[in-house]
């Protein structure tokens, strides 16, 4: 696969990187190597035999972004699609043929698609992915037909199979030039030889072994989509489409006493672009006009926003995460309907304000100050109820209403006694005379935690204005140490 | 029946309602007699109400009297509070602990953190549009140019239609005019001191700047009881006007006997 970006010239392309101190041919044009240019070749020897040549420096991160994109667009042939680093896509077209009218249709559409978008490609539909894939490659294929993977690659030359430099030498000095004439011999000599992975790797190809594939993405457990033969270019447009797909979706997960905990929505752009939109519930859902009312909070704050460009060829909605969710039933009390109306509501704001923005506190076992509440998503957990450490009936309250992270240092301009609260401190800049005081509460840190850090004394103070403060003192007052540190940590309210 | 009773219930009838009717009218009392006889019963549920902190340093108690309003009138629902990421830093980060000091169970609370006066404002109006909601408190730093008149009436209009209470703390900002029922200013104010001179419950003077239906411009004392959830009206001088129950109490005095003071 070469890329045909640049300036245009008619000159034979030669892409060229550096192996052991000489600028080495790592791809070539057809024209290239028409001229009779190859692989391998030093890039002064190709200038000798042909002196207008048109180099490029080889880029593998822009390879590799390059298939990347390819593949991104390719999802709108199947939802699985594997990358075959360098230079090759897997896609596994299961039941996806029938969409575009048969495999041959299927494979014209997608050759036709590349094409037009610069690429030189081959491909092969095979049964085997390892077939496909070496066919692509060495063969002269186009459709294998099912089952008949290991006769198609018998010709194929050892190479195809992708071994060590120095064990396709052995095999090809053996005489050996072809898979077939690889697999008619027994495989055990050949394991002692080469190897397991030699002969696992002949069994894959032949389509006897199914190889591990790892889809790009993660295949979702629903998926429902609408293709335009004519590319819908109106935003509004596209939201209905969305909502069809939304009620389409529902009814599926219906069927399946499923609801989504996250839906995907993906807009293929004809010009290959591929955007995609999560939204990301409290709850399993499934009702259409809740997800679409998501999906418009989130397209609605998208930074970038959706560009239609020449339009939509491809719409699709995936789930690509259910759970269980029996058939509705409005409790006649309504209190379960007004849960659900106060997850959708975490859901709306979580989806426009980000997760981390929409937050519920849960209590922690532990008594120090810093990490008695623990944040957490307010979808994550909706509406539980934990146990919260009672308050002392007949207290003031003992902890703040808000604190400060980290304390904020003070200054401490008049105390009484060293060892109690101060009479008088700054903060802000300005001065706090001390009307009333209570403490100390010593607080020892958790030292598994926090080693080294001094024990605070926490002090309830009120100032002439009538405003309340949570001072704490790091450390003790002690011989080495007589002027310890004070820290505003929380006000009350 | 008693009149508590019979305001839940008249609630849960117009929960039970809601659509048919779009504005349902309703009140709560802050459970201090002389603040409900000036506000002619209480706070209205479905509508818009401005606490102004005094001064910037004051947004502690401003907060912690609309927290206090929450309890009062959210009848143990869930609460939003919608706060602008600046308050935090100004005055520090709302603490759970805290919150349940002051009798607002953390469990109910949903904190929305919105990075500017804008997203405070469009927060706290899909929120007010939630029902179920036992009330809406946010908080926008300062004066956003965005909230203007017309954004205050969208806010009031969504708190009435969903009889969902809707607190507004303002601290950093004069007040202006806006569509709130009532707006308040709040000031810290000396507790009443318990032993050794130990900071009491807390205090605050608050001020009715102004109420569309009612008279205007009387102040107050009020100490928040988070035992009793209830307002407490001080006198003058910070001394509990009815019970006198908090004032010096005896060093060794048993819990036993402040409980019966405070019963008085």
């Amino acid at each position: 696969m070469r890329s045909a970006s640049g300036e245009l010239s008619d000159l034979p392309l030669v892409v060229t990187e550096k192996v052991k101190g000489a600028q080495r041919l790592m791809a070539i044009s057809p024209d290239a190597k028409r001229a009779g240019l190859a692989v391998g070749m030093t890039l002064a020897d190709s200038r000798a035999r042909i002196p207008d040549l048109w180099v490029e420096e080889m880029d593998a991160r822009a390879d590799a972004e390059l298939l990347d994109r390819i593949a991104e667009d390719c999802d709108r042939f199947s939802p699985v699609v594997v990358i075959d680093a360098p230079d090759g896509l897997l896609l596994d077209i299961t039941g996806c043929d029938h969409i575009f009218g048969g495999e041959a249709e299927l494979r014209s559409i997608f050759s036709r698609r590349m094409r037009r978008a610069g690429f030189h490609v081959h491909s092969v539909i095979a049964s085997a992915p390892d077939a496909a894939r070496a066919l692509a490659r060495y063969g002269r294929v186009a459709i294998v037909s099912p089952g008949e993977d290991a006769v198609a690659v018998r010709s194929l030359p050892i190479a195809a199979l992708c071994l060590e430099e120095g064990d396709r030498l052995a095999i090809s000095r053996a005489g050996l030039k072809t898979i077939g004439a690889l697999a008619d011999r027994p495989s055990l000599p050949f394991a002692a030889r080469f190897g397991e992975q030699m002969t696992l790797r002949l069994r894959r190809i032949q389509g006897f072994a199914d190889p591990p594939l790892t889809p790009r993405r993660s295949i979702p457990m629903l998926c429902v989509e609408r293709r335009f033969p004519e590319p819908i270019g109106r935003i509004e447009d596209a939201e209905a489409v969305l909502a069809q797909l939304g009620e389409e979706a529902g009814a599926r997960l219906g069927e399946r006493r499923e609801g989504g905990r996250a839906f995907e929505a993906s807009f293929f752009r004809s010009d290959g672009v591929v955007r995609r939109v999560i939204v990301e519930t409290g709850r399993p859902l499934r009702d259409a006009a809740t997800v679409l009312r998501l999906f418009r909070e989130k397209l609605d704050v998208l930074a970038d926003p959706l560009d239609p460009g020449f339009g939509f060829d491809v719409i699709r909605l995936s789930v690509p995460h259910a759970e269980p969710l029996d058939a509705l039933q409005p409790g006649l009390d309504g209190h379960a309907v007004e849960a659900d109306e106060i997850a959708d509501l975490a859901d709306r704001l979580s989806t426009r304000f980000g997760a981390d923005r929409v937050i519920r506190f849960l209590p922690e076992n532990t008594h120090d100050p810093d990490r008695a509440a623990r944040t957490v998503p307010a979808g994550f957990n909706p509406m539980t109820s934990c146990i919260w450490p009672a308050t002392e009936t007949e207290q003031p309250p003992l902890r703040p209403i808000q604190i400060f992270d980290p304390p904020q240092p003070i200054h401490i301009t008049m105390a009484e006694v060293p060892d109690g609260p101060p009479r008088k401190f700054s903060w802000r800049k300005r001065e706090h005379h001390v009307a009333r005081a209570e403490g100390p509460e010593r607080i020892a840190p958790e030292w598994w935690r926090k080693p080294g850090a001094p024990t605070r004394d926490y002090y309830r103070i009120e100032d002439t204005e009538g405003r309340r403060f949570w001072l704490f003192r790091a450390g003790p007052y002690t011989k080495e140490k007589t002027q310890p540190d004070w820290f505003m940590h929380g006000v009350f309210a | 029946m008693p009149k508590a009773d019979l305001e839940a219930l008249r609630r849960e009838v117009s929960r039970l309602e809601r659509g048919s009717s779009p504005i349902v009218s309703g009140r709560f009392s802050t459970g201090s007699a002389e603040l409900d006889k000036a506000l002619q019963g209480g706070l209205n549920h479905g509508a818009l109400h401005e606490i102004f902190a005094a001064a910037t340093a004051d947004e502690p108690s401003a907060s912690g009297f609309a927290v206090a309003l929450v309890v009062r009138a959210s009848e143990e629902r869930p609460v939003v509070w919608v706060r602008q990421d600046f308050a935090g830093v100004e005055a520090g980060e709302v603490y759970a602990p805290g919150l349940a000091e002051l009798g607002l169970s953390p469990d109910r609370l949903i904190l929305v953190r919105a990075r500017d006066g804008p997203a405070v404002l469009r927060a706290g109006e899909e929120a007010s549009r939630c029902p179920p909601l036992g009330a809406v408190l946010i908080e926008p730093w300062g004066a956003p140019k965005a909230l203007d008149l017309v954004a205050s009436r969208r806010l009031a209009l969504a708190a009435a239609r969903s009889n969902v209470p809707l607190f507004m703390v303002r601290a950093g900002a004069q007040p202006a005019s806006s569509a709130a029922l009532t707006r308040w200013r709040v000031r810290s104010a000396l507790s009443v001191a318990l032993d050794a001179e130990a900071p009491g419950r807390p205090a605050f003077e608050v001020e009715l700047l102004r109420d569309r239906a009612g008279a205007a411009g009387r102040k107050w004392t009020l100490e928040w009881d988070r035992d009793q959830r209830t307002f407490r009206h001080l006198g003058d001088r910070g001394v509990p006007a009815l019970s006198g129950g908090m004032v010096s109490l005896p060093p060794g005095g048993s819990p036993d006997e402040v409980g019966e003071r405070r019963a008085v």
